[in-house]
């Protein structure tokens, strides 16, 4: 086996490192920097130069070493790499190469390209460990350019109307890729702190972002009327969103496709935007990788294992801690930050 | 059928009553009249007959998307609703189509006496020339029961601004036993005569929760007090030598309470009465409990064993139409003097009794008698202004309920599954156990009451403390305990508690509480003794 599944998380015996651990451990290489893939309290972590500023802005003083997508690295009888995953800047699949059999981590991953992220790659390998959050499927994206026109036409219409359009959308990755979607011609774009916060960082790695304004209490709002604001899901339920009076709101989410959900969230406005792969991105994915053995992580594992099988993959489940579910995931961090 | 998605589509996205009434209102003066005619008749649940099967359906849908069909229940699991998923699987279509609401509706419905393979082609065409919102719609259409969180007095409202036709007016005529099927938007808005329909009903009054206590209604003696029974709201009609009995629901029970066709042996012609269906008790004069009744309920026809086992009789509290009168705009004493007179001296075997009001003097003293009201089998109080007329619907100020706290208990969370539809994606339906020794028994299953943020909180304490999965099911530790409230118990050897509740949800989680101090089965057993 090139990797192991324990109680801390992913093993590798002959390198002697983790992969996206859960517990503590001396080496961690980290495919993303969101909080369920990058937990604190680990004595190294490797992860692409693109995705550590998000990490140590959220760990502190960690100990990081950074590489750049496709570069190899020889860890004990191991040969690692990172390739783009297509979820968050920065993040990445990683490939594990041990005595000629290599195994891929695909960490979160979207297979669509956008404005924001480097794109996902295929990466050919003999067994992939697969995320499957929306792995059913009556989860189907839209491109990004329908996807587009629908938050514009949205933002446009409340812009006309003199009301702020307040979306709600996670602080580190959808947040950043709204702000690449929408049209800035039509007004100001606000956003929430811990959003500001992420965006200051990737600003100060060279990720190209439009002008944002920081909601604080010294922000002339009437000023900025009709603009666009962007905060965490749960800044829309809290009494953060009541400066904003009579606005349009909306959330970005993949489960908005469902329609219970995007009723229970009782926002106007439910846009499918995701982060992750749907049900033919995780289909053509897997396909691409040509890999025989699949093992799913987190999401509908159960019935995408079922189904896999059906297709004659060797397909297990692997029980982690990473989010199945990143709507509620994402608003328990926000809460946080 | 475009137009009718864009209404779906606004009325979904908003919860706010005023964009709903402006979007409905905007449709009602813009819509072909056969359309407008169904969206009232789909808003107040008149849909097409069924002409296809929900599973042809799924099936048929399945093959078209390419999916084994238990990956297709697998998914309809998850998203709580067939019309949707299907919607959501089917590939995009190829065809554009701009056939009105109604048009394809008459197609579905023509469906009747077809063959099987016509229904399939004339289903796919649909699915082939439909997207988005109007594919959903065609798909509930065929299956059934549209949730759109309109309610029958927003719809009405927004056809009353649309028509200038006043609300109450409407909201009668809209009553009863039609569909598009037998009349024409003409006939039943514009030119309609309510009087001409032997079976109309008039609409309900309904009444709120009055908070905290009576005291906010001011003096005592401008006020009806009366027994709240757990039954059966139901309207009784007799008009020209015929009877109906109406549920709130608008829903013709005539045929399950046989009982009601002696009334007219015992009433004038022309009287309408409002009250509650109960199963009573002759000998002991007091109405039995629920779950007598709850036998009754469902049953098209009703064994002669049952009928003696649980008669029915309606507990009359209200006269809506006296002599071929609607005499609803007299005030309560008035109506209830008429009321009075008619059934003062009915023999005991009339399936018609009085409501008797309650002698009160002062709120304190009401209160009082409340106290007693789970011993009478009541399940509280209704309060109602003297002087009110018979409003439509739930308006507040003169009608109110004034019900009992429920029973509680403290009980261990055992076991969670996720919820479907609107929960799809949370741990909403628990088990809960009580202490008996070092044992926990089950005893009931709630999903309700916590509020979306608890939801979430226990949806993720959940995923990290998951001892076992059985399917959907995953047990948990015993670490959370929850206040249960309920409205009745009742000994039933079928639960390994011995016990089953009447509408259990959750009241407050207890995270305060330490496991070891959640209640006994002991408890639950003597709350069986004291209330079952």
């Amino acid at each position: 086996m090139v990797l192991e599944f324990r109680d801390e998380g992913l093993y590798c015996p002959a390198g002697d490192f983790w992969v996206d651990p859960w517990r503590p451990v001396d080496r961690a290489l980290v495919t993303h920097g969101h909080a369920d893939h990058s937990y604190a309290g680990h004595r190294s972590y490797m992860a692409t130069h693109a995705a550590l500023p998000v990490m140590r802005h959220r760990l502190g003083d960690i100990r990081t070493d950074g590489v750049a997508f496709g570069e190899t690295r020889v860890i004990g009888g191991a040969t690692v790499s990172f390739h783009p995953a297509g979820h968050v800047p920065g993040s990445a699949q990683i490939r594990i190469e041990v005595g000629g059999e290599v195994w891929v981590v695909s960490g979160d991953y979207k297979t669509g390209p956008d404005k924001l992220s480097e794109p996902w790659e295929p990466v050919r390998c003999h067994a992939f460990i697969t995320e499957c959050t929306f792995g059913l499927p009556v989860f189907a994206w839209e491109s990004e350019a329908e996807l587009e026109r629908q938050v514009n036409e949205w933002w446009a219409s409340c812009a006309a109307d003199g009301r702020f359009a307040v979306v709600g959308a996670y602080s580190l990755g959808k947040a950043q890729r709204l702000m690449t979607m929408v049209d800035p011609s039509i007004g100001p774009i606000l956003t929430h702190g811990a959003v500001e916060n992420t965006n200051a960082v990737l600003r100060a790695q060279g990720v190209a972002l439009p002008d944002t304004v920081r909601v604080t209490r010294e922000t002339d709002l009437k000023a900025n009327a009709g603009g666009l604001v962007i905060a965490p899901p749960s800044a829309l339920a809290g009494g953060w969103i009541k400066k904003f009076g009579n606005c349009s709101t909306g959330i970005a989410s993949g489960w908005m496709a469902l329609r219970g959900v995007r009723r229970r969230r009782a926002a106007d406005r439910g846009f499918v935007i995701s982060d992750h792969a749907d049900w033919l991105g995780l289909n053509d994915a897997i396909a691409a990788t040509g890999a025989e053995r699949i093992f799913a992580t987190h999401g509908y594992t159960s019935t995408f294992h079922r189904w896999l099988r059906d297709k004659g993959y060797d397909a297990h489940v692997v029980s982690t801690e990473y989010g199945d579910d990143q709507l509620e995931t994402e608003d328990a961090e926000a809460e946080d930050a | 059928m475009k137009h009718f998605a864009e209404l779906f589509t606004a009325l979904d996205r908003t919860t706010k009553t005023n964009a709903k009434t402006a979007a409905l209102a905007a449709y009602f003066r813009e819509a072909a009249e056969d359309d407008r005619l169904w969206t009232i008749a789909l808003l107040s649940g008149r849909r097409p007959k069924r002409t296809v099967t929900a599973t042809r359906m799924a099936e048929w849908a399945a093959e078209r998307a390419g999916l084994p069909m238990w990956l297709f229940k697998e998914s309809y699991h998850v998203v709580g609703d067939l019309a949707e998923t299907i919607a959501l699987i089917l590939p995009e279509p190829t065809r554009t189509s701009e056939r009105s609401l109604s048009e394809w509706i008459a197609d579905i419905r023509a469906l009747q006496t077809a063959e099987e393979p016509e229904k399939r082609r004339l289903v796919e065409a649909g699915w082939d020339a439909l997207g988005g919102a109007e594919r959903f719609v065609f798909n509930k259409l065929i299956t059934g029961g549209f949730r759109v969180g309109v309610s029958q007095k927003l719809m009405t409202r927004a056809l009353a601004q649309a028509t200038e036709i006043d609300e109450a007016e409407l909201a009668h005529r809209l009553m009863g036993d039609w569909s598009p099927e037998t009349t024409s938007y003409r006939a039943l808005i514009v030119e309609h005569d309510p009087t001409a329909d032997l079976s109309r009903p008039y609409p309900f009054c309904l009444a709120h929760q009055v908070e905290p206590g009576p005291e906010v209604l001011g003096a005592p003696d401008e006020w009806l007090a009366e027994w709240k029974w757990d039954g059966i709201r139901g309207q009784l009609i007799l008009r020209e030598g015929t009877h109906h009995l109406w549920s709130r629901g608008e829903e013709l029970m005539t045929d399950r309470f046989p009982e009601f066709a002696r009334a007219s042996d015992f009433l004038p012609d022309g009287t309408v009465l409002d009250g509650e269906i109960l199963a009573w008790d002759h000998a002991a004069n007091q109405p039995m409990r629920f779950n007598a009744l709850q036998k009754r309920i469902g049953r098209k026809t009703v064994p002669k064993k049952l009928l003696q086992e649980a008669p029915a009789i309606l507990y009359a509290y209200d006269l809506l139409e006296h002599g071929g009168e609607d005499v609803r705009a007299l005030p309560l004493s008035e109506r209830r003097e008429r009321l009075d007179a008619l059934l003062r001296d009915l023999p005991p075997e009339a399936p018609v009794i009085r409501s008797e009001g309650i002698a009160f003097d002062t709120w304190d003293g009401l209160r009082d008698l409340r106290e007693g009201s789970r011993a009478r089998m009541a399940e509280g109080m209704m309060l109602k202004r003297l002087t009110s007329p018979y409003h439509v619907g739930r308006k507040r100020g003169d009608w109110w309920k004034w019900k009992i706290d429920p029973l509680t208990i403290d009980a261990v969370m055992v076991y969670a599954q996720a919820g479907h539809g609107r929960r799809a994606n949370l741990f909403t339906d628990f088990t809960f156990a009580v202490w008996k020794g070092n044992e926990l028994v089950p005893f009931t299953k709630a999903y309700s009451g916590l509020t979306d943020a608890e939801f979430r909180k226990i949806t993720a304490w959940v995923r990290r403390n998951t001892l076992a999965k059985f399917g959907p099911v995953r047990q948990v530790p015993a670490e959370q305990v929850f206040e249960i409230g309920f409205e009745g118990i009742q000994e039933s050897p079928r639960h390994k508690s011995g016990v089953a509740l009447r509408f259990p949800r959750m009241l407050r989680w207890r995270d305060d509480k330490p496991v070891q101090e959640a209640n006994t089965h002991a408890d639950l057993l003597e709350m069986l003794r004291l209330y079952g």
